[in-house]
């Protein structure tokens, strides 16, 4: 049977919650087995004291999209039928950039203070009632810019449509760009803070 | 903050293949990618929907997840937030990092550093509403299967973060 499943379909509800609880709990744990649960670590890859950020998100990225890559090209899978985020491109960047600002004061992203708050830190936590309250924010004020919201709407636009190229070229490139971006990273950190690994 | 905090966690390339592996499978079995904020919403609105219901049905956006009979929390995003929750505490458990503190940076007081995760916190959870995820559902999931919304999305946190890092490195580093 062709991916993706029909999880409610084949476990019943009660199953199908079962598998998000555990994807959950396998997520929790690499995040905070990586050290994400702590601010500090993650606020390093702005100073570019740590890069584990950088390291563990573009590794899985890559990782990942080679498997769906080639789980689609030997017909285990329907890219299809897989949710790709659709683009909403200037809302998309004008959130990125306040989430950066919201990272470099309060140390998290929203999964990340998950963690940090279920081992007990006192900033997760704070961060965690933050998060909170600005989505609550959010969705008591998106009616007043529901143009803006919804504008720029390219649908499920990907990378090799955009760009015009074959997937794996595109696959191939995103690949290079990581390595690239370990590679230059470890050297400007080497140069600016010295020590080694 | 020379050098990185030492503490047994594991290397980074080690942790983004697990990450990469579990992203694939989640992708795989369920046809969509990781989430979380998304799951703080659902409970802040089954808590607005607990408060003021009329408002809920009033409002377009909340509506949708809430509306009339609707349920906020059975979806999937809710069960999988649960998870990270435990997830995470079972790893801190394994590794005798569950205690009560506060991790700051060395040049200010936990009551500063509290402040800054609540502010930092808002900012995130107002611009992951804005931008339809966040770094879990939109920078991972769908930097992977190579939605371009989602790298233009990855490029603005990077810049928005590296914008801002020098005016507050008081609140990180050493003086």
């Amino acid at each position: 049977m062709m991916a993706p499943w029909d999880l409610v379909a084949i476990l019943g509800d009660a199953g199908a919650w079962a598998v998000y609880l555990a994807i959950g709990f396998a997520f929790g744990f690499v995040l905070e087995s990586s050290g994400f649960g702590d601010g500090r670590k993650l606020a390093g890859q702005f100073y570019l004291t740590d890069l584990a950020v950088l390291k563990v998100m573009f590794t899985a990225i890559v990782v990942c999209m080679i498997l769906l890559f080639w789980s689609t090209a030997l017909g285990w899978l329907d890219y299809d039928d897989v949710w790709v985020n659709p683009t909403y491109l200037w809302p998309g960047v004008l959130g990125g950039l306040i989430m950066g600002v919201g990272f470099i004061l309060g140390g998290y992203c929203p999964g990340t203070s998950l963690v940090s708050m279920a081992t007990l830190k006192v900033d997760g936590a704070f961060f965690v009632a933050g998060v909170a309250t600005g989505v609550f924010l959010f969705g008591e004020t998106v009616s007043g810019f529901s143009d803006f919201w919804y504008s720029t709407d390219y649908g499920r636009l990907t990378l090799p449509e955009w760009l015009g190229l074959e997937t794996g070229v595109v696959v191939f490139l995103v690949t290079c760009l990581a390595l690239l971006m370990f590679w230059g990273a470890t050297r400007l950190r080497r140069a600016l803070h010295g020590d080694g690994s | 903050m020379n050098g990185r905090t030492r503490r047994g966690y594991w290397n980074p390339y080690v942790g983004g293949v697990l990450l990469g592996i579990l992203l694939f499978v989640t992708f795989f079995v369920t046809g969509h990618g990781l989430g979380s904020s998304g799951g703080v919403n659902r409970v802040v609105v089954a808590v607005e929907d607990l408060v003021v219901p009329e408002h809920v049905d009033r409002t377009p956006y909340l509506a949708e997840m809430a509306g009339g009979e609707r349920n906020p929390l059975d979806h999937w995003i809710v069960w999988q937030v649960a998870g990270i929750l435990l997830g995470g505490f079972a790893s801190g458990m394994l590794r005798g990092r569950v205690r009560v503190e506060t991790y700051r940076g060395p040049r200010i007081t936990s009551r500063t550093r509290w402040f800054m995760a609540f502010a930092g916190g808002i900012l995130m959870g107002y611009g992951a509403r804005m931008a339809r995820g966040c770094t879990s559902g939109q920078a991972l999931s769908g930097g992977a299967v190579l939605s371009a919304g989602s790298w233009a999305f990855m490029l603005a946190v990077f810049a928005g973060g590296y914008a801002m890092a020098w005016f507050v490195r008081r609140l990180w580093q050493e003086g």
